[in-house]
């Protein structure tokens, strides 16, 4: 293992501690590893926090900050946060008017915030939830624990967050954030494996000229393995997929080609001109877009497209002024 | 004190017990979480284990130490391994009272008002190749000997064999539940490592029950 760590068992810690040091909009609680904004939002206004294991950064602690997450919690690497930080999280930013968990559909996530909400009621709060699971390389999804969360979490994060500024109330914007839960697709795929700190050596192996499609982010297998292709057939392996699932076209798209970590960003543009080709080809208008590092699996070469077909309303709050770490813009 | 009941201190020393053999085998547990999950099993269990066990001299009655544990498990752990081995013991606390020694019906009554627990809150049944699939034999064959007349400890013995009879059986299953289940078949031909670490929790209490 060849990381920039000091003792593995601290890397959450340490992080937490760069965190704070680099951006002075936000406030990190160490002893609940939560990342809250250093100026709360005005009072009357519904809250949105997030959370799950840490090694997707950005995701979510970058998305913290005006327009996007009040605050989110940060779980060991690739490990669901506990119920005690979201607790601290959901009473720290509640102002009256309710807060919104966004989570993704992983099982140990899902237990966890499901017990924190338990909790949150129990002192008063309103707590309303989306779960975002918007992977398609999930198959026959009845047999599992149903499609994973992916990159619409990061688009959603957005699209809820500027809502939550303009003051929309808890049921709309629950409502909204179903609404962009519900229109958002992903799949990804990886060239190699990451290394989870705690473990020391990758989670599996893959061969020099194989690539594994259907992957998630948490440097697990995906769907199948094959040998390498070019940008073009990978980006096909991605597309298909998803433009098969639900239709894309007759709306407005935001699309977003996202590295999974150690991807160089040159070969993400060309996959984004692979990609926006096969979706001009299948009449599909991609109106918006992102490609960078914003959902990440810790140093996993590969990507995944996220396709959202959103509507007018979405595009505008998409639009809408943003300033993390991780998207800024508009302000 | 007779055989057949079971002690505070025996308690204080199964959990103590089993933080040991978590942490001998947190390498082994992150292998086989790493072939079909997301290979943090091993470090979470241990994180967890330990943390409890330096809480186990502040109870003084089963229902406090097994809760202290289940919380424990749930503020340290995360993941799905946090809030399962959390809800069940504290699910076993709650179903205890306030008493320094459980008989052996009694002891029975508490696992099962665990495993219930851990269920509703992992809407797991048998055989979708998570920890329940060890749990649920092991805590049936501990029923049989105590109904056969064996005493407790022999009756944890029969449960820690039956637990690794319920592991050794989820090698060929396709996992349904949790983050093995993504893979579909190939989850197939791997240990699931949430029933392996289960039947530590078994192994420890028939230690500690015998000594």
């Amino acid at each position: 293992m060849k990381k920039l760590i000091n003792n593995p068992d601290n890397v959450i810690a340490d992080a937490l501690k760069g965190i704070a040091a680099s951006d002075k909009d936000v406030r990190v609680d160490f002893e609940n590893r939560v990342i809250y904004r250093a100026t709360p939002k005005d009072g009357g206004k519904v809250a949105i926090i997030s959370g799950g294991g840490s090694g997707h950064e950005p995701m979510h602690g970058g998305f913290v900050g005006t327009g996007m997450l009040d605050a989110a919690c940060a779980g060991e690497v690739f490990t669901s946060p506990t119920p005690d930080q979201m607790l601290a999280a959901t009473t720290t930013v509640d102002n009256g008017a309710g807060v919104l968990h966004i989570v993704k559909n992983y099982t140990g996530d899902v237990m966890n915030f499901e017990m924190a909400a338990e909790l949150a009621a129990d002192a008063g709060i309103e707590v309303a939830t989306v779960v975002v699971a918007d992977d398609v390389a999930v198959q026959d999804s009845l047999y599992t624990a149903g499609r994973r969360g992916v990159g619409t979490t990061v688009l959603l994060e957005k699209i809820v967050g500027a809502a939550a500024e303009e003051g929309g109330d808890l049921a709309s914007i629950q409502a909204l954030a179903q609404k962009v839960a519900d229109n958002g697709r992903s799949m990804g795929m990886a060239l190699t494996s990451c290394t989870v700190p705690s473990a020391g050596k990758p989670t599996f192996d893959l061969p020099e000229n194989e690539m594994e499609i259907g992957i998630g982010i948490h440097g697990e297998p995906g769907r199948h393995r094959e040998p390498i292709g070019d940008a073009h057939s990978v980006a096909e392996q991605l597309v298909q997929p998803i433009l098969a699932d639900l239709d894309f076209t007759g709306a407005p798209v935001i699309a977003m080609l996202n590295g999974m970590g150690g991807t160089p960003l040159i070969e993400l543009y060309v996959m984004y001109a692979e990609v926006i080709a096969l979706l001009e080809d299948a009449g599909v208008k991609v109106e918006r877009n992102l490609v960078g590092n914003y959902i990440t699996s810790l140093e996993m070469a590969g990507c995944s497209l996220t396709l959202l077909r959103a509507d007018d309303e979405m595009i505008r709050l998409w639009d809408a002024p943003v300033q993390s770490a991780g998207l800024r813009w508009g302000l | 004190m007779s055989a057949t009941e079971v002690t505070l201190d025996q308690l204080a020393a199964w959990l103590r017990r089993f933080a040991e053999i978590v942490e001998q085998n947190k390498a082994y547990l992150t292998d086989l979480d790493s072939a079909i999950g997301d290979a943090d099993h091993g470090a979470n269990m241990a994180r967890g284990t330990a943390a409890v066990v330096t809480h186990l001299d502040e109870a003084n009655t089963v229902d406090a130490l097994l809760k202290k544990a289940g919380m424990t498990l749930v503020s340290t752990v995360g993941g799905t391994s946090g809030p399962l081995y959390g809800t069940l013991l504290m699910k076993m606390g709650m179903a205890t009272g306030a008493v320094t020694e459980l008989s052996g019906e009694e002891f029975s009554k508490a696992f099962h008002a665990g495993l219930e627990g851990l269920i509703a809150r992992g809407k797991t049944e048998l055989g979708d190749k998570t920890m329940v699939d060890a749990l649920t034999p092991a805590i049936e064959a501990f029923d049989a000997a105590l109904a056969d007349g064996a005493d407790v400890h022999a009756a944890t013995e029969s449960a820690a064999k039956a637990a690794a009879a319920g592991r050794d059986a989820t090698t060929p299953l396709v996992a349904r539940k949790g983050r093995a289940s993504y893979l579909g078949e190939r989850s197939a031909g791997h240990m699931d490592p949430g029933a392996t670490s289960s039947t530590y929790l078994f192994d420890a209490l028939a230690e500690a029950i015998g000594t």
